[in-house]
Formats: structure tokens, sequence, C-alpha cells
């Protein structure tokens, strides 16, 4: 089985962050990136059918060089090979033009299984996965909290409002966007660490992949980011707790709400 | 990138243990205080990680790298809000098992620093006596050779991971006549006949457990010495050289920690219509700090350099062991002052450095120690 593990990396989550000047975006200069959390699980669901049996997993991303440091921590963990795509032009790519990168390194292997987390912890769009599936015309799932592979086929439990799990069987190929939780996402050992040094690490250019500047142009961007003013109008409530109960139930019902 | 951070291995090692201090020590912090131990099953995840025998050989399961990763490993685990776990970590790695790594015969090694670095097996480091610390050479208890054993009477004190450890490695004294020559290391499993300890009561470092042994006809086979007979009090000398190193380290790594999260407190904290960091003294006072910090983080680079170059840095820890113990005192002390009321409560983190630092300037040799070496090596 091979599989393709799409990585994004994104800011660490302690990272103290600024807006940046232009306030598009926040100031990456300077903090500390790492991969996208939903991402990891991802991996770790790759890496479990690798341990159960023959499956070659493949991690790649797009970024500036910096992405290197999230591959070599993927292969470490365990991945076989990773491809890293950069071009200028992909500074602002949007989810579309992200998904037709993916599409094209996807394409030049026969994948049986896309894993990708379900959204990124920086920008929440949750659209590259299944953008993806479209592009290589694959069914594709969200929100998977629970895979069981079978004879070319992949039982899939999603996840659904208020707790429910849907339940669908699906043929290989197929693209899975992963729900954080499914798994418990390993380490990258010090010995997994040493192997990855050997393991290849490819770096491609849009034109490797067919692509060109125009082919991934956003046709979205921001406008602009921006931290919500503080709000008014807040009850301070005092007193005892039952006391601070008892006027609660009086603000709930008051707002006609009970 | 820090300043050990000399490959894309060094980040990303410094990454997974970052993870494992972010995912299974620094949530359990209290925990630990609360055991008064760490969870000995952690051992065997460090094990699985590599991070039990970073610097030995790998054909005892050891990574066979320099003394580089151990600083990115401390720095780290210094960050673990719990002294006294990253104490007990670093008795397994660089206090307990060198002298074994170093001078064992093939049998000792297969038996007890295998399971060591694997996290089969904790290990603690049993010099110290309740009439001899810093004077190494005072110390009492007897092995005495019976046939192909040894008998062993006295007692240790002050030992972490007593409760937790499978075997100490023990120094004692086997031939009173021989001066430096009368001392031996032993492998000591603590679960023979005639070992018994009980759990002391610290003021800090309080995720260690800090015991008093006492070991009563002790039979343990000769064959379990390590190195030569009579070579123990050099032999320990050299392993004292790596504890101290891991103490500068780590503690460094305590204080900058502290540092930040005081100075994220000055943010934060309004006195006087203005956030606490706004005020002179605040600044003045952070910045004092910051220099103490990063020349002792220097210092100990230093000496880490030539570790790794394999150069004799005795001196320089020395020098290191005394400055790092003193200002992560220092750093504790004034972080202390900026917490007012609370920095006095147990539950900060400045509090508990206050008492945990303590412990540096007097473990692995006092500061008197290290004074009366280096007054010694300058020619007075």
């Amino acid at each position: 089985m091979k599989i393709l593990v799409c990585l994004k990396q994104v800011p660490h989550k302690d990272a103290r962050l600024e807006i940046g000047s232009d306030g598009t975006w926040i100031k990456e200069d300077g903090i500390k990136f790492e991969i996208n959390d939903y991402d990891n699980y991802a991996l770790e669901e790759a890496l479990r059918l690798k341990d159960a049996g023959e499956a070659e997993v493949v991690v790649a991303t797009i970024g500036p060089d910096r992405v290197t440091q999230s591959l070599r921590t993927a292969l470490g963990m365990g991945a076989d090979r990773a491809i890293h795509v950069w071009d200028d032009s992909l500074a602002n790519a949007d989810s579309l033009g992200i998904a037709k990168v993916l599409a094209a390194v996807a394409k030049e292997e026969n994948f049986d299984v896309v894993f990708c987390g379900l959204m990124s912890d920086d920008s929440n769009y949750a659209m590259v996965g299944p953008m993806l599936a479209q592009l290589l015309d694959i069914p594709h799932v969200t929100a998977v909290v629970k895979t069981d592979f079978e004879n070319g086929a992949v039982k899939v439990e999603k996840e659904l409002e208020g707790g429910t799990l849907e339940v669908s069987q699906v043929p290989l190929p197929c693209l899975l966007a992963v729900q954080t939780g499914i798994n418990e996402v390993r380490y990258a050992s010090l010995k997994g660490i040493m192997q990855a040094k050997k393991k290849p690490l490819d770096k491609k250019a849009l034109s490797d992949i067919g692509l060109d500047g125009a082919a991934v142009a956003p046709k979205l961007s921001i406008e602009k980011i921006y931290t919500p003013p503080k709000g008014e109008g807040a009850n301070l409530l005092s007193g005892s707790a039952d006391e601070i109960a008892t006027q609660m139930v009086g603000k709930i019902k008051e707002l006609g709400l009970l | 990138m820090a300043a050990t951070d000399y490959t894309p291995e060094h980040q990303l090692f410094r990454e997974t243990v970052r993870k494992f201090v972010e995912e299974e020590l620094r949530p359990r912090a209290r925990e630990f205080d609360e055991m008064g131990r760490i969870d000995k099953s952690l051992f065997k995840k460090m094990g699985e990680l590599g991070m039990l025998g970073l610097r030995y050989d790998p054909k005892y399961g050891g990574a066979g790298l320099d003394w580089s990763y151990s600083a990115v490993m401390f720095e780290e685990l210094g960050r673990s809000d719990n002294a006294g776990v990253t104490m007990g970590i670093s008795v397994q790695t660089d206090m307990a098992t060198p002298s074994l790594a170093q001078f064992g015969d093939e049998e000792l090694k297969q038996k007890y620093l295998v399971p060591a670095i694997a996290g089969e097996m904790v290990a603690a480091i049993a010099v110290t006596e309740p009439d001899a610390g810093s004077d190494v050479a005072g110390i009492k208890t007897r092995a005495v050779r019976d046939g192909d054993d040894w008998v062993i009477n006295g007692s240790k004190t002050y030992i972490t991971n007593a409760a937790t450890a499978d075997w100490l490695c023990l120094l004692v004294v086997t031939d009173p006549d021989a001066g430096y020559g009368g001392y031996s290391q032993i492998v000591l499993p603590t679960d023979l006949p005639g070992i018994r300890y009980e759990l002391l009561d610290k003021i800090g470092n309080l995720g260690s457990d800090t015991g008093l042994f006492y070991f009563d006809n002790v039979r343990v086979p000769v064959a379990n010495t390590i190195g030569d007979i009579g070579r123990g009090f050099q032999q320990q000398m050299m392993q004292f050289q790596d504890e101290r190193l891991v103490a500068c380290v780590s503690s460094m790594a305590g204080s900058e920690h502290l540092w930040q999260e005081t100075r994220r407190w000055a943010e934060e904290r309004r006195l006087f219509g203005k956030p606490l960091s706004k005020m002179q003294n605040t600044q003045f006072k952070m910045v004092e700090l910051w220099t103490l910090i990063n020349a002792a983080k220097e210092l100990t680079r230093a000496c880490v350099e030539k570790r790794v170059a394999g150069e004799d840095a005795t001196e320089l820890i020395t020098m290191a062991k005394l400055f790092c113990g003193r200002v992560s005192r220092q750093v504790a002390d004034e972080c202390i002052q900026f917490h007012g009321g609370y920095g006095y409560m147990k539950e900060s983190m400045a509090g508990r450095a206050f008492v945990d630092s303590r412990l540096i300037s007097i473990g692995g040799g006092s500061d008197e120690t290290m004074m009366h070496y280096l007054a010694k090596q300058l020619g007075f």
C-alpha cells in the first residue's frame, strides 16, 4: 500500500502572535513552527498502517525552507520519504492553489490512500482535503475518527454533530481527513531521527510537477485580520455560590431563555 | 535556535524531548510532588525514545552520541517544572551509569547497563554517608571480601531514586589502609537481603524520592565490582564531572523558564495603574538576571564544547557548577520578590524554584568543595 500524508507547518501553539504590518497575516519572523496538530494524527494513522504490514508512507508539504524541519520530524517518526514543494508564487496561495499542488504531487504516483488533517490550526478552512479529493477524482471522508482497512476498502467512522457517528465503506483509492484524538501520536525517537538522515527529501519547484504561478494564483485573498475589540456589558455577579446561582437564574429568566 | 542545536538532528531531538516534557512531565509535575517520585513507567518510555543512553555504545542500546545531545536533553528537561523529576532522570543517565559504561566488564554491562538504557531498570548513585558528603574520602561503608562475595556493612544517605532504584552504583571502602586506592564501585541490586531504606523529607525537589540506605551484611558477588578493585575513588571523581555539568545545564534551563514566566507575570500584573513590567526597577532587575543567566549559559556551553571535543573540562565545569548554583538561587530569590505574596505560595513556580535551586550549591559537591578545588588549581 502506498500512502500520501499531506502536512502543513503552522505557528507553534505557544508562539506569541502579532499581526503583521500589512494587517493581512501574522508576523512570522522569530516565531517557532510545528506540524499542524490535525496532520500529526493523520501521519500517525498512516504510520500505524505501515506498522501493521507492507506500506510506504510519503509525506508532502508546501512552504518555505523552514518546513523541512517538519518533514524531518515526520521522517524521524517513521515516514519513508518526503516531498517539499515551494515557489514564491505560493506565498499567498489559497486552499484551491494548495490542493492543486498536492494533486499534482499525488498524480505522479499511484497512492492508495491520501491522509490529511481535517483542518489547519492557523487558517481553519478545512477545504484542502475535499478539494484535493475532487481534483484527484477519488472519494473522501472528513472528520474521520476511526479507520479499518480490509480488502481494498476502508470502513470509516466520521464524527457528526452531538457525538453521533456516521459509518461508511469507502473503496480505495480515497482521501481521509482526520479528526484530532483518533490515535495517540508517537514521538520521533532518537533512533528514528538518526535514521531519517538517510531518507530521501525531494525538493520540487512548481515546474517539476507541471504547474506554474498562474495555475495556482489565489482566487481568495485576506482583507485583514484583527483582534476583536473587548466586549462591553458583562454583568459581574457577586455573593455566595447560592446567591450567584439565584441571580443567574433570574437573569436567564429576564432574557426569556428559561 | 539554541546554542547547542548544531545540526538538524539536534533540533529534532530537542523537539522530541520538549514534546515529552510538555505531554508527560509538566502536566503531572504536581502529581509527582505528591507522590514524592516520578512515575517509574516513564523511564521505559524515555528508554524507547533513546533518552537514557545518549552517549553510550550502541552495542548496549545507547546512541553513541556526544555531550551536545545531553545538553539538548537537559535544556528541555530543565523546563519540566519539577526539578526533582529532572534530577531523578539525570541520576539515571549521568550519575549512576557513567562508571559502569566506561569501566564495567561485558557481563556487568549486559546485566545492568542494557536495562538501564532501555528504562527497564532504574539506577541510583550511593556515595554520600551520614558522616561524609563532599569529603568523599571520608566514607565508611565497608565491603569485606569473603570468597567470591563482598559482604557490605554501612549506610548511605541523600540517595536520589531511593524507592525506585533497582540497583545502586555504590562506593565502598575495600581496603582501609590503601588510601585513595582503597575504594571500589559496586553494582548493588536493591532487592538483596540486608538492604533497607527510609525516605527523607526534603524542603524542595519534591518530585524525587530521596532516602537513607542501611546495609547489614549484604552479600553481593565480587563480579559486581565496576572496573578494577581499588579504583573506585578515581572512577567516582570522573563520574562527578557529568553530574555537575548536568546540574549546570538543567538549572540554567529552569532559571530561564522561571525568568520567562516572571516576565509574563510582570506584563500582566498591574500596580498603581500600570503593568509591573513598565516600572524601571522591574526592568533593571530583569535585565540584570537575564545577563547572569546568559553568562552562566555561555560558561556551561563552553564546558559542553570541551566535553564534545574530548578535552579535560574539570576546571571549567567546577567554575560553572559554582556560578550556576549561585545564579539559579539569585534568579529564584528575585523572581519571588516580583510575585509578591503569591511568590511565597507553594503553587508558585518562583516559590518552588527558591527551595529547589538551593540544592545546586550543595549536591554533586558543595560550593565550598568547588572553591577548594579551584583554589588549589590556582596555586593558593
